[in-house]
């Protein structure tokens, strides 16, 4: 049996009772930041105060980019920054110094490319989209290209968060600190992702533009205002309250490599999504243009490309909370999953669509995905037996569809609401007791964006009932959620809005893992849930035990 | 003689084996890449049906079936220089004069002379096999006066030079390289996969490299060429064809045709054997998985604990390592049965064995890092005290003593050949240039022994006059290590280098120095002086910078997998532990780890210590081993980690000292 919204207590109407509680008057209009007793980090960046960067790409570059440079040095800038066919560009484009012969040869050459790479691009279409589009199409945020809050990322261990901005800055909140570092760097463009290295303190991988950066942000030192040792070559204007805020890393523990590790290979490039192996050791990035995944051993920055035939790029990673597998899904309708020992992948061909969002289950054995075009959610199911060489085990043969998420009508006190549709990413709390869907939307149809959540249960049989909506404020849209990793009462789904608030929800219960008599052990808790009761007993998705 | 038959076994049954396999695949991919060579080097654009078929016949021709036999043999041969010359520590030069040792050491010259006659060989059947011009040595031409004549054909000649010069360069660029070093991947990826994954890097690699080789060689043969032209004429009583230009003028050598077939044939030589190179890499490094307990007693000595105790072959020790770190991360089965008692007795050997040796790894670079920076330290006070140049002179002292010492040449069935390990056993034995001299000097080759031993005895004095670097140490392994050094001093002083006059510590007072020491002194002062105003000689002992920290480090490979190795077996031990045996070792592991760590954040703070070497790209050498310390650093880190968010707050009940504690502590609340 499947679950489906149908079955949903219908999102109370109006100002959100089933997300969470706050006054209005608590926000201000300045980025700020305050603690509540659950230590929980309330965060307000409004639209308006952040300058994003509007460049579309090569021409504001060469705005950026002197012209009283030489040539050399332009071409040099051309060639790292886009590689062959940006140098051929720049050639082309300064025709009135170089030799004819040169401008028209390089002409030529770039014609001949541009061809090529349009017979490439009808295989694979979003070869045709520019970088930021790209990263747009792929990004785990739903509208990224105009969302204030471009990534957030839990510390795994601590009440750490960082936020990526819509300026390119990246800001790391510590409820312990009165003070926010902000992270700046040249080459921090269009950050699609973040992620805290696990069993670490410190070290923060940033998918950027065309490299990945990793910040070594000293936990000692947070306390402290610091300047950024990078000088900006051609940085817009800073928001005023971030300017003394800038952050470098203390002398003494970094004397000379700088705080920002940054990680770049031909062709790699944008980054649309990292993720660090649970244990801490490697570092996985991937890019939609790149066909390769890039593994990368951050400390000696090396890096090993896992190359493999088809899907024309890699576009989303996520590895298994035991670090035994790793999801690679693709711009085309094809995923993989990767087993980490030896590195041989399985190939998960002929969805329908792309495969946009997967997440795993806490003890890796089960892997929710999403296709694009589709509004359901399916599962996969690996039963490892250790000692076989992995890839032939364990394997499961079909995914099996679990949710159906498509449009329903619900009744609530205003009327009938409309909610559904495709689905934008997955989230899975690291208990395992709550699952959060971000559902698109669609502002035409009257449907907005939102987060349904479910109840789920792994042992000994999967369940997966339904538990209710996320609404915010009236006119807002969720953006992009994680589940916080250190929330002990739990599971806490922090949410980030699109009028640029960060807030908390909490869903109070007691975990599953603890002896306890009786069903679903979630007492439901004020904040978390409008009316749950009733559908405590419902199951609705059971995996049968065979 | 046991450790002998272990080595043995294991050379025998499993990297001779693994050598002939990776030979047999490199031979095996000999037709494919000659049948390219041949393609490419008869490359016409205008003719493409003349050229294929030229192809299919010279591919069928008994000469170019004979050639392929001779590059199968220098196949082979290289195959057997892999095998015979790899190791899995780099050495690492530390100044010029040792590379310049390493150079002229005749295992080396052998390598290189070997290499280059093979080098000539290739080339050899590279000209047959383009057939044309560059066929034969000699042809037959007319001279004026004396009818026919052979004359020399000095295409060939090139072509033959060209190989010969390709071939030492390649066994020279090794050297400097290291590309005998052998790296373990830390993602290990099945063989088949691997080599792919790499191929297009060796071509791009061997293409890139020829073409360096190349214009290195026409460089060389411009100004140099007619001396072989000369010897060969006069040796083989040919003639010089005055009708044709000679090749070393500039109109001669910009001959694109005979540029493109000596690059195509460099690159395709170097394409040979940088493949047999990467096929003996990928195969020794491919993981081997050792029993953790023997089923028969007559196997006991290749099971996992008596393995990786031994010392011999280092790469046994290594395979050894790395099984015990992947087994620790992703075999609950093979955990289960190192943390299992033995069966009469009920002792946890295996355990007891895997964490002695992990735990004396551990130890050892300790004391290295400990040691180095004691005497970097300790040499940064003489220097303030002693004259300026001071710091050249005595590079250039140390050096010269350790200059041939130090031609340390990989033969891959030895001891652990870094300068850290042979310089524990020197410092613990204070071997004849006093106080570890002789080998820490090639990478701190500014610490001379007269200066070492007055700021080494400032370690026991109160912190004040110490260098700030000392100030924030209070380890009770420091305060250990004080009378060690104390009763090694007087070895130096046996060997007729007493404390420097200059120095003005406290120690001072307490000797006077005889009048003969001080003569010597004195008259190496001014050797040291004379010999420090030649710039040949300052270039020479010049010490590299991050040299020393590389050299430290230079078998770190082996401390990585050990912290791997233990902290996945600790933070398993919290679930799957039955017996409680890890747990009794818990505090020792913790406080060598600790130690570890800050010993390493001591050394990070010297200069050059945290520089990052830039990257090379497109080169078969493999620079990894210069990274490897910032590897360490990081997994150190990881591994506390690991070890502290398993256990939480149980920790708190392991039996500390309270140094310790204060760390641990910042660990626990994530402020490292």
């Amino acid at each position: 049996m499947m679950c489906s919204l149908a079955l949903f207590p219908p999102p109370l109407p109006g100002d959100g009772e089933t997300s969470h509680y706050y006054s209005k008057d608590e926000f201000t209009t300045d980025p700020s930041v305050w603690f509540e007793e659950s230590h929980a980090l309330n965060l307000y960046f409004p639209r308006e105060s952040l300058k994003p960067h509007s460049r579309p790409e090569s021409s504001s570059k060469a705005a950026f980019r002197d012209h009283c440079e030489t040539l050399y040095t332009r071409s040099a800038g051309a060639w790292r920054d886009a590689g062959l066919s940006g140098l051929l560009n720049e050639i082309a484009n300064s025709s009135a110094e170089v030799p004819k012969w040169l401008g028209v040869s390089s002409r030529c050459v770039l014609a001949l490319l541009q061809w090529v790479s349009s017979f490439h691009g009808s295989l694979f279409p979003h070869l045709t989209l520019s970088s930021e589009e790209m990263t747009a199409e792929f990004s785990q945020v739903l509208d990224w290209s105009d969302c204030a809050v471009r990534g957030f990322a839990w510390h795994p261990h601590t009440q750490k968060c960082a936020v990526a901005l819509l300026d390119d800055s990246i800001k790391i909140y510590n409820p312990k600190s009165s003070t926010s570092p902000t992270l700046k760097h040249r080459l921090q463009r269009s950050v699609a992702a973040l992620q805290w290295k696990p069993l670490c303190a410190s070290d923060l991988a940033v998918a950027c533009h065309n490299c990945l950066l990793v910040w070594h942000v000293d936990p000692t030192s947070l306390s402290t205002r610091y300047t950024h040792t990078h000088t900006h070559t051609h940085t817009q204007p800073h928001s005023p309250q971030v300017l003394p805020q800038r952050f470098h890393c203390s002398p003494s523990r970094r004397p000379s490599s700088g705080c920002a590790q940054v990680l770049s290979h031909p062709g790699h490039s944008p980054v649309t999504s990292v993720a660090w192996s649970p244990s801490g050791s490697l570092l996985v990035s991937a890019s939609p243009r790149d066909t390769a995944m890039l593994v990368w051993d951050v400390a000696v920055e090396s890096c090993v490309p896992l190359h493999r035939v088809g899907g024309g790029g890699v576009t989303h990673i996520s590895w298994s909370p035991d670090g035994s597998r790793l999801m690679a899904a693709t711009p085309s309708s094809l995923f993989r999953v990767w087993e980490t020992r030896m590195w041989t992948c399985e190939r998960w061909p002929s969805l329908k669509g792309r495969c946009q969002s997967g997440c795993w289950s806490p003890d890796g054995s089960r892997l929710l995905f999403t296709v694009q075009g589709e509004t359901v959610i399916y599962a996969l199911t690996f039963t490892d037996t250790p000692g076989l060489p992995l890839g032939m085990s364990g394997g499961p043969k079909a995914a099996t569809v679990v949710a159906d998420l498509s449009e329903t009508s619900l009744d609530t006190p205003d009327g009938d609401t409309m909610v559904g549709g495709e689905i934008q990413s997955l989230a899975w709390d690291p208990r395992g007791e709550r699952l959060a869907v971000l559902l698109k939307g669609d502002a035409g149809a009257g449907r907005p964006a939102m987060i349904a959540v479910f109840k789920t249960q792994i042992n000994p049989a999967f369940k997966l009932l339904p538990c209710g909506f996320v609404q915010g404020e009236p006119g807002t849209e969720p953006r992009l959620m994680q589940f916080n990793p250190n929330f002990r009462h739990g599971a806490q789904l922090t949410v980030c809005w699109s009028n640029g608030k960060i807030t908390h929800v909490a869903f109070y219960f007691m975990s599953a893992r603890v002896p306890q008599p009786g069903v679903g052990g979630s007492p439901p808790l004020p904040i978390s849930q409008g009316r749950p009761a009733d559908y405590v007993n419902q199951t609705l998705y059971t995996e049968l035990i065979s | 003689m046991f450790s002998a038959d272990q080595r043995c076994w294991f050379v025998r049954k499993v990297i001779f084996w693994r050598a002939v396999a990776s030979i047999a695949w490199s031979v095996l991919l000999l037709p494919p890449t000659t049948a390219l060579y041949v393609v490419l080097s008869r490359f016409s654009l205008f003719h493409p049906l003349q050229w294929l078929t030229e192809c299919l016949t010279v591919l069928t021709s008994a000469s170019a079936i004979f050639s392929f036999i001779l590059l199968c043999g220098v196949v082979l041969l290289v195959g057997f220089f892999n095998l015979e010359y790899y190791s899995v520590v780099p050495s690492i030069a530390c100044s010029k004069i040792a590379l310049l040792g390493h150079v002229l050491h005749p295992r080396q010259f052998f390598h290189s002379l070997v290499h280059c006659i093979m080098g000539v060989v290739v080339a050899w059947c590279c000209a047959v096999t383009i057939g044309g011009r560059y066929q034969a040595l000699g042809y037959p031409c007319m001279k004026d006066e004396s009818g026919p004549q052979m004359c020399l054909n000095e295409n060939h000649l090139v072509l033959l030079l060209a190989g010969a010069f390709v071939g030492y360069s390649h066994s020279l660029l090794g050297l400097v390289h290291n590309m005998n070093y052998i790296s373990f991947h830390t993602v290990q990826q099945y063989k088949y996969l691997c080599f792919k994954g790499t191929l297009p890097l060796v071509m791009r690699a061997s293409a890139v490299q020829a073409l360096y080789s190349l214009r290195n060689f026409l460089a060389l043969y411009f100004f140099m060429g007619y001396v072989p032209r000369a010897w060969v004429c006069r040796t083989l009583d040919l003639q010089v064809d005055s009708s044709v230009y000679s090749l070393d003028c500039v109109s001669g050598l910009l001959d694109l045709s005979l540029l493109y077939q000596l690059w195509i044939s460099a690159s395709f030589l170097l394409f040979t054997w940088y493949i047999t190179v990467l096929l003996f890499r990928i195969f020794v490094t491919e993981a081997y998985s050792f029993p953790v307990q023997p089923t028969f007693q007559e196997d006991a000595h290749q099971c996992l604990p008596e393995v990786i105790t031994g010392k011999q072959p280092t790469i046994l020790k290594f395979l050894a390592l790395q099984d015990l770190a992947r087994l620790s991360n992703h075999c609950p089965s093979r955990r289960q049965e190192v943390f299992s008692l033995s069966q009469p007795g009920g002792h946890p050997l295996t355990w007891t064995a895997v964490n002695r040796e992990c735990l004396s790894l551990l130890s050892d670079l300790t004391e290295r890092l400990v040691s180095h920076h004691d005497n970097v330290a300790s040499n940064g006070r003489t220097k303030l005290q002693s004259i300026g140049s001071d710091k050249k002179t005595s590079s250039e002292s140390s050096g010269s003593s350790v200059g041939l010492e130090d031609i340390r040449t990989p033969w891959p069935s030895t001891v652990l050949r870094t300068p850290g390990s042979v310089f524990l056993r020197s410092s613990v034995g204070a071997g004849p240039g006093g106080l570890g001299t002789p080998l820490t000097a090639p990478f701190t080759p500014d610490l001379d022994s007269p200066f070492t031993s007055p700021a080494l005895r400032l370690l026991t004095a109160p912190p004040g006059p110490l260098s700030p670097g000392y100030s924030s140490i209070q380890s009770p392994h420091i305060m250990r290590r004080g009378p060690k050094l104390w009763s090694a001093s007087p070895d130096s002083q046996l060997n007729g280098s007493p404390p420097a006059s200059p120095a003005s510590s406290p120690a001072q007072l307490e000797r006077k120095p005889s009048f003969l020491v001080t003569f010597l002194q004195n008259r190496k002062y001014q050797v040291k002086q004379f010999l420090a105003k030649r710039v040949v000689i300052m270039y020479l002992f010049y010490k590299l910078p991050e040299a020393s920290s590389q050299a430290l480090f230079a078998d770190s490979q082996a401390h990585i997998w050990a912290l791997e190795g233990l902290s996945h077996l600790v933070a398993a031990s919290y679930s799957e532990d039955q017996y409680g045996v890890v747990q009794t070792t818990l505090p020792s592991i913790l406080s060598a780890m600790l130690m570890l760590q800050e010993a390493v954040d001591r050394h990070f703070k010297l200069p050059h210590a945290s520089s990052k070497p830039g990257r090379s790209s497109f080169s078969m050498g493999d620079s990894s081993y210069k990274t490897l310390r910032f590897a360490l650093r990081a997994t150190l880190k990881t591994s506390i980690y690991r070890i502290t968010a398993t256990f939480g707050e149980h920790l708190n009940a392991v039996q500390m000292s309270s140094e310790h504690r204060k760390r641990l502590q910042n660990f626990l609340e994530y402020k490292e």
